[in-house]
């Protein structure tokens, strides 16, 4: 099964309407179909899926095609818009309690993430706002639980509160928070059992640490590759404990994380962190718009544009798409985008980046050849100035000389100025010009 | 004879025991799949394109997968217009019967057996990502193996993660059984490599392994793990006769990712499938037996020694449609 995210499903679609100046109703129809199961195919709850279609038919339904883009990357636009909204702004601040110690409660599933999370939170909370925190191991049921918080305080040379396994989870957490005071600790957090949010008998035991410690914060930990029960586990916990944040953990992986939509859609509760591998730094904030392309398949495709933001000003690059546009774009032009391109990173994981790509026969495990990109850097460099820019006049004795020039062959030199000429019309036609047929993917020289 | 009471049967035959083991961890599960059922047939009289519409949003909110479950809802329709179908209620039998067919598709049920050597040691590592329950799954495991006679050596493959040891060592002791361990941050190939010395030395009947959490997309953690296979595969001939790959039930759509790329990595020869005694109700499985071919061999459902229970799919449909079964005879 190939698990495509929008953008290539939004492909086919585009082609039948590109060219029309306005989005119909049976476009709509169509793409959002494609929309929806993009969602479900990221685990975003079916429940989630269904208003958010809802209201992106009534908004696009009868939009004009704005200016530069097509219909499928309005779309795109819309459905983006509705995921970043609903996924709220960046909110990765950290309670601080009146009086100390602020107290911390690590609540979840089991397995999620929680112990190894605590581990991260301490960490990043004596980096970043120089305190000093104590973690509490209060899961008593878990084998070798105890153990494993030890061992991460020992890594973090921070102390754990623990009092064994006979001991009851709700003193543990009271005598901790004493410990705490007595020690002028400003962080106290409480690493709890994993549990099912239907075992009520466990769920009440959260409830009476809770009445007894009264947290600054509640963190819900939960798995980013949960399916569709995520709703379910979230909605539960937050009725029963009315957290205030969620961690997001394991999205170091290569899961499309739509669990984030659902949890956010029924709880409301900011997505605080993310959690980014196993190791204790692993912890970064979380950031709701990347996670919005993330599920929509498309998270590469804007940190590309970030990227390219960052490296290309924006005047510069208007320049540049009008000369797509009018097809006045040279070989001058083309040597400038290479280096810009390749001072963003790895040719093929730029590659890899672009929506389209894993579709493109071979082209997902290539290893762009950077030789290749290398000989046609040199070509262009052994033309002359005016070559550049008016390639036609580049006749047979002057083939020559630039074939010698950049130690290539003739027939290497052609190949290069046949691609460049068909390039030039395939950008034509992309940049919003005259609509034509189009014929296979864009053919960049070097691919 | 109806399906339903062919599957009636059949669960009949096994121990109750077991079946009411299976069908009392699945209690969550089948209430809320089995209620979503009953309302849908009882909401819509006859079946047409919004009952189907309907429909495709249980099994998808089951985790079934949107691929599968647009295979299913095609051929659902077309059995029903080809058995003249226009009862909603008759349409319940039509939808476990598929489901039950898309789980075998011509296999028959013992490739839900564990495969083991009957004369001489067996080996069976266990892979998955991180939390999935490997561990607590091999602690179950042991004990049943145990249980059945069998003389079973753990060895402690997870030298990575944080206590990882330690929860190996409580469960051997738990299940008592023998575990073979390093140091935190040793190698796991040398670790398994003594395991299987020290299980042959004492003439063990099944070496367990255990190893560290991994995801999928890390390439050189993925890499170690071929290592710990063909370390394995040398030493004792046919081994691993089984390579277990333990998903969490509540996994969504990554766990087609999972299996693929584990599957690619170490031949994965079977699933556990963990936490089925929550609310999630695992339909994934489906679409991996459906698209990857690998069956589902055990059931985790709980954190107990106890609560491991082999795979039979007639049994996780029945737990799905346990309800609908007893109306069935209630009505006959
Ligand atoms: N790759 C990755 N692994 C993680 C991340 N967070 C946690 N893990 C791993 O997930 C597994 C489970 O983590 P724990 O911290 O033990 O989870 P828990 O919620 O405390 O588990 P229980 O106490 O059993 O409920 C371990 O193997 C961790 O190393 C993450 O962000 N990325
Ligand atoms: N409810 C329930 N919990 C389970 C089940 N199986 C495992 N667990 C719990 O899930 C958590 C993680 O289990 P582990 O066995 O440590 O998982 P693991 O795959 O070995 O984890 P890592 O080694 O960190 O990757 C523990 O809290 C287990 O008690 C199950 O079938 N049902
Ligand atoms: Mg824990
Ligand atoms: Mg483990």
């Amino acid at each position: 099964m190939a698990f495509e995210g929008l953008a290539d499903r939004l492909q086919g679609t585009i082609k039948k309407i590109t060219g029309k100046g306005k989005v119909t109703e049976q476009d709509v129809k169509e793409m959002t179909r494609e929309v929806r199961l993009a969602l479900l195919e990221a685990d975003v709850n079916f429940k989630v899926v269904k208003d958010l279609i809802k209201r992106i038919k009534e908004r696009a339904i009868g939009q004009e095609v704005l200016q530069g883009l097509n219909p499928g990357q309005q779309v795109i636009k819309v459905v983006k818009e509705e995921l970043t909204e609903l996924m709220g702004g960046e909110q990765s601040k950290i309670a601080v309690a009146n009086k100390p110690p602020t107290v911390i409660m690590m609540v979840g599933l089991q397995g999620a993430g929680k112990t190894t999370t605590t581990g991260k939170l301490a960490n990043h909370l004596r980096k970043k706002y120089n305190r000093n925190p104590m973690l509490v191991a209060a899961d008593v049921y878990r084998p070798a639980a105890i153990n494993q918080l030890e061992t991460l305080g020992k890594q973090l040379d921070m102390p754990v509160y623990s009092k064994g396994t006979e001991a009851n989870p709700v003193d543990i957490a009271k005598e901790a928070i004493d410990q705490a005071k007595e020690d002028h600790k400003d962080y106290v957090i409480i690493d709890t059992a994993g549990r099912l949010h239907v075992d009520e008998g466990l769920m009440d035991e959260l409830q009476q640490i809770k009445d007894t410690v009264q947290p600054d914060e509640i963190f819900l930990v939960v798995d980013s590759m949960t399916g569709q029960d995520a709703v379910n586990v979230a909605e539960s916990f937050d009725e029963q404990l009315d957290i205030s944040g969620v961690v997001l953990t394991k999205l170091d992986g290569d899961t499309r994380g739509g669990a984030a939509l659902s949890i956010k859609a029924v709880t409301g509760k900011p997505i605080k962190f993310a959690g980014m591998g196993e190791k204790l730094d692993q912890l970064e904030a979380f950031h709701p718009d990347r996670m919005a392309s993330r599920i929509l398949g498309m998270g590469d495709v804007l940190s590309l544009i970030e990227k390219a933001e960052t490296d290309v000003d924006e005047k510069k690059a208007k320049e540049m798409e009008q000369k797509m546009k009018d097809a006045s774009f040279t070989f001058e032009d083309f040597l400038e985008q290479m280096g810009q391109v390749r001072s963003m990173g790895p040719l093929d994981e730029l590659v890899n980046m672009m929506p389209g790509a894993n579709k493109m026969k071979g082209m997902k495990n290539m290893q762009l050849d950077e030789k290749q990109i290398d000989q046609v850097e040199a070509i262009i460099q052994s033309m002359t100035k005016k070559e550049r820019v008016e390639p036609d006049i580049i006749n047979a004795s002057r083939k020559k000389r630039i074939a010698s020039g950049s130690g290539t062959s003739v027939a290497q030199v052609n190949r290069l100025l046949k691609q460049f000429n068909e390039m030039k019309k395939m950008m034509k036609q992309m940049m919003g010009g005259k609509k034509g047929k189009k014929k296979g993917g864009l053919n960049f020289p070097f691919m | 004879m109806g399906f339903f009471k062919k599957l009636k049967d059949k669960i009949n035959n096994q121990t109750d025991q077991v079946t009411d083991k299976f069908k009392d961890g699945m209690e969550k599960t089948r209430d809320s799949f089995t209620s979503k059922v009953n309302d849908l047939v009882a909401r819509y009289r006859s079946v047409d394109e919004e009952f189907f519409e309907e429909l495709e949003e249980i099994l998808i909110s089951a985790d079934v997968g949107v691929e599968t479950v647009m295979t299913l809802i095609e051929e659902l329709e077309m059995e029903v217009k080809r058995r003249n179908i226009k009862d909603t209620s008759q349409v319940k039998e039509v939808i476990s019967e598929k489901l039950v067919e898309i789980y075998y598709d011509g296999d028959d049920e013992s490739i839900e057996e564990i495969n083991l050597n009957e004369n001489g040691l067996s080996v069976i590592l266990t892979v998955g990502v991180n939390g999935v329950g490997k561990t607590t799954t091999i602690g179950k495991l042991a004990h049943r193996l145990k249980s059945e006679g069998k003389n079973v050596v753990l060895a402690a493959g997870d030298t990575f993660r944080a206590g990882a040891i330690d929860q190996l060592e409580v469960w051997g002791e738990r299940a008592g059984v023998g575990v073979i361990k390093h140091s935190e941050g040793s190698d796991p190939a040398a670790v398994i490599y003594d395991g299987i010395q020290a299980a042959k030395s004492r003439g063990a009947d099944v070496l367990i392994c255990d190893t560290a959490g991994r995801l999928q997309n890390k390439v050189n953690l993925m890499n170690e793990l071929a290592k710990v296979k063909k370390v394995i595969s040398r030493e004792v001939e046919g081994a691993p006769h089984e390579t277990l790959l333990v998903l969490d039930a509540t996994t969504g759509q990554n766990a087609i990712s999972q299996v693929k790329t584990f599957k690619e990595v170490t031949d994965v020869s079977g699933i556990v499938l963990t936490k089925l005694d929550g609310t999630a109700r695992g339909g994934i499985v489906l679409a991996i037996k459906n698209e990857l071919d690998i069956p589902v061999k055990f059931v985790g459902l709980g954190e107990q020694m106890e609560d491991l229970q082999p795979f039979d799919a007639h049994q996780f449909v029945y737990g799905l449609f346990g309800d609908l079964m007893q109306e069935e005879s209630n009505e006959s």
